[in-house]
């Protein structure tokens, strides 16, 4: 199976179209089965009481935040690299889904510091990268609508994203050494802190974030095929269009 | 202004052999600091918006003397951001506005060294101004020596990253509606390490700790940005100018 065929919009408008519900009703389902996990099953904390319980929204979007800033600078990569029109529209499809997932992320992380360090907000390491990451998603969302011609725009945007990428591991070890509140991260590569049924409920809920993530840009990438191809034949002969 | 563009390309050598990296970097810079030079006003004005910015906080605060020593680094470093972050329009949109930059793009020389060229440019009639007035603020801000040589040291490692990280945002933003607040947006961020970095060296200094580590990192970011910072503008001036 040739796989670079589907770097053609008009091929992987489609396959798009196909693959989304999938993904999206994974994401529900996952959705539905990790909270139900993480609400009712997983015990309560000895600690932090039931407060601890939005860590199933927070540590996910946290996660999905910053992975999808460096999707977004890969594909950005493969743009400039090999000059894929589709490359750059991937990109500009995960540009919106990037930020809100960082601004969830700071949103539930501002309303679990209430009840568990008595303060809506810390200047700390992690919130303040968090905060800055979502500058960096909104100055490339900025800088596209900026620009009117969709190439400049692309090629604009993948540079910027590509020196962010640079940046986010320096700003955050910047900021982590400037201050730390933060509690240490509960998961890592060698082992867990958590009790197993959190950790599972805390994939589950990871997944559901991921599909919902690839639902949606597959969504958004499909209308910014039809915006920025609308001149094309095989655009007009499809069925949806060739009705409107 | 436009007699003083003409008069510096026409002593372009056109001529020469293309991978001549230095003499590209000569070339900018020159050519730069002596547009800089005819326009003395532009650069006082930059440098008075630092001095004013430096002297609103303790009117907005409090002029007493310890808790203006504390803040005094923090508020000095940003108005050093701030000032860098206003005079970086300079660096190309008037060599853009008038076709100028394309001219230069097509030069033999490589674009990434002439933009080096007129980073240095802009590092020493901006940067390097605002790191000598530093420390006569800093007495404002009853800073004691040991503080302001610090300060300075960090200053002068640390605003040669902003022009190079501000070309990038400038060149990214260049002919764009809203152009400058968007530079503000892109390269503010962009800023927060050295911002860390060098308002933490002096901190350290004043808590008798080691600044080494903080100077170092500095240091190391300016390696990395010399490096880096002119391919990423160099690639967005072409972006702009296609």
């Amino acid at each position: 199976m040739n796989w670079y065929r589907f770097s053609s919009p008009s091929s992987f408008y489609p396959l798009a179209g196909r693959l989304i519900p999938w993904f999206a009703w994974a994401a529900a389902a996952l959705t539905v089965v990790g909270l139900y996990i993480g609400l009712s099953i997983a015990p309560t904390d000895f600690q932090q009481g039931e407060a601890y319980r939005i860590i199933f929204i927070h540590v996910p979007t946290a996660w999905m935040s910053m992975f999808l800033y460096l999707v977004m600078a890969f594909w950005g990569a493969l743009f400039l690299g090999f000059n894929t029109r589709l490359s750059a529209m991937m990109a500009q499809a995960i540009a919106p889904t990037g930020a809100l997932m960082t601004f969830v992320a700071l949103w539930t992380g501002s309303l679990w510091g209430r009840p568990t360090w008595g303060t809506y907000w810390a200047w700390d390491a992690r919130m303040t990268s968090e905060l800055i990451l979502l500058f960096l998603y909104l100055g490339v969302i900025a800088l596209r609508s900026a620009i009117d011609d969709p190439r400049r725009a692309d090629r604009a945007c993948a540079v910027l994203s590509l020196v962010g990428a640079v940046n986010v591991p320096i700003i955050y070890y910047s900021v982590k050494w400037w201050n730390t509140l933060h509690q240490g991260a509960s998961v890592s590569p060698t082992g867990s802190k958590m009790a197993s049924i959190m950790l599972a409920g805390m994939l589950v809920m990871s997944f559901a974030a991921w599909f919902y993530a690839i639902a949606v840009v597959l969504a958004r990438v499909r209308t910014i095929i039809v915006d920025r191809e609308r001149g094309a034949a095989w655009l007009a002969a499809l069925p949806e269009v060739a009705k409107a | 202004m436009n007699t003083a563009h003409t008069v510096a390309v026409a002593h372009a050598p056109v001529s020469a052999a293309a991978g001549a990296i230095l003499p590209g970097v000569r070339w900018a810079l020159a050519r730069d600091i002596r547009l800089a030079l005819r326009s003395r006003a532009e650069l006082a004005v930059q440098l008075l918006f630092y001095v004013i910015v430096v002297s609103l906080f303790p009117l907005a605060t409090t002029p007493e003397r310890t808790l203006l020593a504390t803040m005094g680094p923090g508020v000095l470093w940003v108005a050093a951001l701030l000032a860098s972050l206003l005079s970086l329009p300079r660096l190309f949109a008037a060599d853009y506005a008038d076709g100028t930059l394309e001219q230069i793009a097509l030069s033999p020389y490589p674009l990434e060294s002439l933009v080096s060229g007129k980073v240095l440019a802009h590092w020493l009639t901006t940067g390097l101004p605002v790191v000598v007035l530093a420390p006569l603020l800093g007495i404002q801000y009853s800073m004691d020596a040991e503080s302001l040589v610090v300060l300075s040291l960090a200053l002068l490692l640390g605003t040669p990253v902003l022009s190079l990280l501000g070309a990038i945002g400038a060149a990214l933003t260049l002919g764009l509606r809203a152009g400058s607040s968007l530079l503000a947006l892109l390269i503010l961020p962009l800023y927060v390490p050295v911002l860390i970095f060098g308002a933490g060296a002096v901190d350290a200094a004043r808590a008798g700790l080691g600044v080494a580590a903080n100077i170092s990192l500095l240091g190391a970011g300016l390696l990395i940005a010399i490096v880096g910072a002119p391919f990423a503008a160099a690639a967005a001036v072409r972006i702009a100018l296609d």
